[in-house]
């Protein structure tokens, strides 16, 4: 069956709360119900049928076209079915998502994956700062899933992060796995200053190392562990790239000493 | 009793019976196939028999890098035991004292159930507060800190409540030697056979017993109807051209498991015929009141 399309008319005039346009909240609707959502963050109100032409279809297979960072919540909560975003799109793109498939074809702003629990989340360009991180108040980031950015990603990578995976195949900013409870980043390239800031438990592979590391991370030596296999068999069907981190024996850093401690980063022996 | 033959080899009309098991597989793996091999011997070892043994215990078959989980080479170990409260009991205490000791091991669950036994959830506490989880996918690992690197174990593994122990093949031959050429080309024969182990030495049991004793604390007793030296003095099973019996008993994951393992033995012996092997063939039972499974031989012949 043909997906569900809707292609942006314009660059919308105000931000658009993109959250209603998930599978499992359109499904069974009819064209005009769809057209009739509203999506404005305003008092000036926006639908659907104003800022999108609308190509019905499965709800299961949605597909947005027109790239603007004025799309705000694309995927918000989704619980099935897959997304596809053919461009840009602007906050919070796949929070709090507890299942399904998410596909940005372009670029992805702050606090993408914040707060997911399940499902795969895949940006094929750069992603905003706080990737998976919690909002203002919350106690945790992102409590399972997979994140994967084929570019580059912004500062604090999986903030408060509590389970899951997040694989970062370019750079990434500074305090990546800040305040980290739990759970797996693996950052293909170079990683700014001070990973893992205040980590308390979970894991960061930095497959080219970073720029500073936190004199609280203790060196434990160089190691050829059968979890980090297990490790890059489960990243290798995401990210081919990020797997080959792997092939060499990684040095163990433990850390951060100023919190619990019982966190780790992985980098080149070297 | 009414026999049939096949190529020589007399074949009892009788069944073997066979009762409902709880059990659970498990993949050891590590760097070396002989230290894979070396923990799944030492796990299974003293595993023989439900009754003095706690759990019926074996060797499955051997795995190749390509179809362990973390691409080292590495056995598939079956436990069977009476209650799920024992099985658990006795993972817990074999893989904490024989798998997590050995050199360079890991262990994985290998059997999908709808209840699961704790495999590292209950060993992790040995990390002290070092232990490491590590979920990829819908796979929990621990991460147990050893002198030579980590521990790495699957929390749980998955339980079967549908598993058969106790399946058998009594073997009957004019001397010790032939007898034992039988059993241990059926002992061949069945470890190719996916599921099923046979916990006793080598595969075979020489001491087959019944139930009962003389003595009151003793529940089970020699089979004086199968010792050849006693063949004049009870009321003997065996013909006047057997001068030694052997057993293999086998349990499987389920009840296929089992008959295509007794199957496979039953065609290794008539395969080596009379001359150099066995001469008869039966099977213990109850008279089929106790046990829900029954294995007829004339069903699994070849």
């Amino acid at each position: 069956m043909k997906p569900l399309v809707f292609s942006l008319r314009a660059k919308p005039d105000q931000r658009l709360d993109l959250s209603p346009l998930v599978p499992h909240l359109l499904a069974g609707k009819t064209a005009s119900e769809i057209a009739a959502i509203a999506l404005g963050m305003t008092r000036h109100a926006v639908t659907v049928g104003d800022a999108f032409r609308v190509k019905m279809g499965d709800p299961q297979a949605l597909r947005i076209e027109g790239s603007s960072d004025r799309l705000d919540l694309v995927g918000h909560a989704m619980r099935d079915g897959e997304i596809v975003v053919e461009g840009d799109v602007g906050t919070r793109a796949g929070r709090l998502m507890s299942g399904g498939r998410l596909v940005i074809d372009g670029n992805a702003g702050p606090w993408a994956a914040s707060g997911m629990i399940d499902g795969t989340l895949e940006i094929t360009g750069t992603a905003g700062d706080r990737l998976g991180g919690p909002l203002a108040g919350e106690m945790a980031g992102m409590r399972g899933g997979v994140v994967v950015v084929r570019s580059d990603a912004g500062e604090r990578v999986g903030d408060r992060m509590r389970r899951g995976t997040i694989i970062v195949e370019g750079r990434s900013g500074a305090y990546a796995g800040s305040r980290m409870l739990a759970g797996t980043l693996v950052l293909r390239r170079t990683a700014g200053a001070l990973p893992g800031y205040l980590m308390r438990r979970g894991t960061i592979v930095l497959g080219e190392g970073c720029n500073v590391v936190s004199p609280t991370f203790a060196d434990c030596g160089v190691h050829d562990l059968v979890a980090t296999r297990l490790l890059a068999d489960f990243v290798r069907p995401c990210s081919a790239r990020a797997a080959a981190v792997f092939r060499s024996p990684l040095r163990r850093l433990a850390g951060d000493m100023a919190v619990l401690g019982k966190g780790e980063i992985f980098c080149p022996a070297r | 009793m009414r026999q049939l033959t096949s190529k020589g080899v007399r074949i009892d009309d009788t069944f073997a019976e066979a009762f409902g098991m709880r059990a659970t597989a498990l993949i050891i793996t590590a760097d070396e196939a002989r230290w894979a091999r070396q923990a799944a011997v030492t796990m299974t070892g003293f595993g023989t028999s439900v009754i003095g043994c706690g759990a019926e215990t074996g060797i499955d078959r051997e795995l190749t890098p390509k179809e362990t989980p973390d691409g080292r080479p590495g056995v598939r170990v079956l436990l069977f035991a009476v209650s799920t409260s024992e099985l658990q009991r006795q993972l817990q205490a074999r893989v904490g004292q024989c798998v997590l000791t050995s050199p360079g091991s890991a262990c994985y669950a290998s059997l999908a159930g709808e209840e699961q036994l704790k495999l590292g959830d209950g060993l992790r506490y040995f990390g002290d507060g070092w232990q490491v989880s590590k979920r990829f996918g819908d796979k929990h690992y621990w991460r147990i800190p050893v002198m030579d690197g980590e521990f790495v174990c699957e929390a749980t593994t998955g339980l079967t409540k549908t598993a058969v122990g106790g399946g058998n093949l009594l073997i009957m031959g004019k001397t010790a030697t032939t007898t034992l050429a039988a059993a241990e080309a059926a002992v061949t024969a069945i470890n190719a056979v996916p599921d099923a182990i046979m916990p006793f030495p080598g595969g075979i049991v020489r001491s087959g017993s019944k139930v009962g004793s003389k003595y009151k604390s003793v529940r089970a007793s020699t089979n004086d109807a199968f010792c050849p030296t006693l063949r004049g003095a009870v009321a003997t099973a065996l013909d006047p051209d057997i001068g030694s019996v052997l057993e293999i008993v086998i349990d499987g994951l389920t009840a296929d498991a089992v008959g295509n393992a007794m199957r496979a033995g039953i065609a290794a012996i008539v395969k080596l015929g009379p001359k150099r092997g066995a001469v008869r063939i039966t099977a213990g039972n109850y008279g089929g009141k106790l046990g829900p499974h029954h294995f007829h031989l004339k069903d699994l012949l070849p």
